[in-house]
């Protein structure tokens, strides 16, 4: 579901980015990186660490569930 | 599952947050360039690690008015949660301000404030862990935490108004609304705040969970 979302909402800012990022200025800013499309490396490297944290923090909360239980059934 | 459908919102307005604060546009400013990107990862470290200790002091209330232990626990955790979102806010804030305002740490009301309430915090466990027996140690640092936290308040949201600072609407600077926060960084803005703050509030109760079951097999066996 999250995985489906998330490609969704990739496609369609995809599709939408390039006509918003387009006026430009005399302020620098990373337009080189996003033209050349690889801003989306960074975003996929930091989704997956995210998404890593995330995976380990959900089996952290399994395990001392299983354990409050365990704890819950020995009395 | 159902009791959980908080973290995992939370979780999905953090991944929100990674993806369209990179992708959107955003306004350009000098000095700031891209890195005012930064605003959706930093600010909300220090959201939520106020709330977290918000908590943490209602919980020292709390137990100061029931002597109920588990309050005890709850406030001792998170102002444990509420540190690391603290360092994570200040190392990310010194990488910033190198790049921006030209150096690691600059004697900044905003950052000197955040560091000496840091240091009441920390001296909020070494008390904790220097009384020995349990009434006296819950009650001894409930009273020290409410104070820890108004002082808090004052070093990180009042003195930096009534004094310079480097910090976005902070003493007399145009705050993050007037221009840089548009209604496209509104967009992002607000809920990565919402997220990393459920997301420390996850953080909490896994350690108040341990602390509890850590308890129990302590003193039932």
């Amino acid at each position: 579901m999250k995985h489906i979302t998330r490609i969704l909402l990739s496609i369609f800012l995809l599709t939408s980015f390039g006509a918003m990022a387009q006026d430009s200025q005399s302020v620098e800013m990373a337009d080189p990186m996003f033209q050349s499309g690889k801003i989306y490396v960074v975003i996929t490297v930091l989704s997956i660490i995210f998404i890593g944290i995330l995976v380990y923090l959900i089996m952290l909360d399994r395990k001392i569930g299983k354990l409050e239980k365990e704890l819950k059934n020995k009395e | 599952m159902k009791q959980n459908w908080w973290k995992i919102l939370g979780a999905f307005l953090v991944i929100y947050s990674i993806i369209t604060g990179f992708l959107l546009p955003v306004p350009a400013q000098p000095i700031l360039h891209e890195t005012i990107r930064n605003l959706y990862f930093h600010v909300p470290m220090w959201f939520s690690m106020m709330v977290i200790l918000g908590v943490s002091a209602t919980y020292s209330i709390k137990y100061l008015s029931s002597s109920k232990f588990d309050n005890d626990i709850v406030a001792s955790q998170s102002a444990n949660v509420g540190m690391l979102l603290g360092i994570l806010g200040l190392t990310t804030g010194s990488v910033w301000a190198r790049y921006t305002w030209g150096a690691w740490w600059v004697a900044d009301v905003k950052l000197n404030g955040v560091a000496v309430s840091m240091l009441i915090y920390l001296a909020y466990f070494i008390l904790r862990g220097s009384v020995d027996e349990e009434q006296k140690r819950a009650r001894i640092s409930a009273v020290y935490n409410i104070f820890a936290f108004v002082m808090y308040m004052v070093f990180i949201m009042v003195l930096p108004r009534l004094n310079d600072s480097l910090h976005p609407g902070n003493g007399g600077n145009p705050g993050f609304n007037k221009y840089d926060l548009d209604s496209t960084m509104r967009m992002v803005f607000y809920p990565a705040v919402i997220g990393w703050i459920i997301m420390g509030i996850w953080f909490m109760t896994l350690r108040v969970r341990t602390e509890k079951l850590k308890r129990k097999i302590l003193f039932n066996e």
